[in-house]
């Protein structure tokens, strides 16, 4: 694979122990939980306190340009939906605006509360994965289990909606790409290209 | 070994019971779960931080309750909502319900039912926090007494 390494470690995490979530949450003790909940599965964890520390950890708060921007690797992003401020639904929207790569980074939103409008308006907004609170383990595993392996390719198991991706994208990253499909770029058609350039 | 014994099953029947009592759920279980050698204090870590944390929500509510008639509903239930949120977490089952009552009592803009409910819910709250010291204090004799078996 003659690909830079340091644009594969963008979002192709090939080993466990680089994925890094990000998790977002206002309650102190569910930071703590989902916090040991991702350690446990061997995931590189950060968690902030609102969605407001999150925009600015990703560098996407307006004071740094997100071009260029090298300083942050994040390979999913748990966000709690109900937050002060700036809810998870509110993250979400923002994260999927973004012109950048930061578009493609998996975002799940946690609540509490089954509420069907809600699931459906995340869901409709791009996020990956609606989780009912308390998270599990398994709800973990079976998350980055799926986004370790996928990359667009569909895993067997139960699987909420997703926004639709192409599935000819291919989680081998060996595979160079010759005809990149501009519409929807996945992560690693994303740092193929970069590497050409 | 045989004292050891002792209290890994006293441990175990401690646990039953506040499981039978409706104190606690599955979330606790999966807290459990998730300690290893690492972090063999997990639960009781963050149990400790709940009831740390949850000090300046109970006070909250309890000033908010305090201007009697002019019950502030909307910021109650805010307030409670993170209350049920974290006691949900940790799997305190019986103190989520109560939370879930005094919510209620909110919606229906019932100042008696949430007064009512509130005093019964600090109840429940303060007597799970005794029960879980002792069984943490438990857990923690019968996780040193196996140490020391495995290190003879």
């Amino acid at each position: 694979m003659a690909i830079s390494g340091d644009v594969l470690r963008d979002f192709s995490p090939e080993v466990v122990g680089e994925f890094h979530v990000l998790a977002v949450d206002d309650s102190f003790v569910d930071r703590k939980v989902i916090e040991r909940l991702l350690k446990f599965t061997s995931c590189k964890v950060t968690v902030v306190e609102s969605g407001t520390r999150a925009l600015q950890y990703l560098g996407l708060d307006g004071d740094t340009s997100s071009i260029g921007f090298d300083g942050v690797k994040v390979n999913m992003i748990m966000t709690d939906y109900s937050m002060p401020g700036m809810t998870g639904y509110e993250l979400l929207k923002k994260i999927k605006q973004e012109s950048s790569v930061f578009r493609e980074i998996p975002v799940v939103v946690m609540s509490s509360e089954n509420i069907l409008t809600r699931i459906d308006s995340c869901l409709e907004e791009g996020a990956e994965e609606f989780l009912l609170k308390p998270v599990k383990l398994s709800d973990v595993k079976r998350l980055t289990d799926f986004i370790l392996r996928g990359e667009g390719k569909q895993v067997g198991g139960k699987r909420s909606q997703k926004r639709s991706r192409s599935d000819d994208f291919v989680s081998s990253l060996s595979t160079s790409c010759s005809s990149c499909d501009l519409s929807s770029p996945s992560p690693s058609e994303i740092s193929s290209k970069k590497s050409r350039l | 070994m045989e004292k050891n014994n002792h209290s890994h099953r006293q441990l175990v029947i401690m646990k039953q019971s506040l499981f039978d009592q409706g104190l606690l759920d599955e979330q606790f279980i999966q807290l459990e779960e998730l300690q290893d050698e690492a972090n063999p204090n997990f639960v009781e870590e963050i149990v400790t931080l709940y009831y740390r944390d949850s000090l300046r929500l109970i006070s909250s509510i309890e000033q908010a309750l305090k201007e009697r008639n002019m019950l502030d509903f909307n910021k109650l239930d805010t307030l409670m909502h993170q209350f049920t949120g974290s006691s949900s977490s940790i799997g305190a089952k019986k103190v989520k319900a109560e939370c879930n009552l005094f919510r209620e009592y909110c919606s229906a803009v019932n100042i008696e039912g949430c007064m009512k409910s509130f005093h019964q819910l600090k109840k429940e709250y303060a007597s799970l926090k005794k029960k879980l010291e002792a069984y943490f204090q438990l857990a923690r004799q019968v996780g040193l007494s196996e140490a020391e078996c495995h290190s003879k």
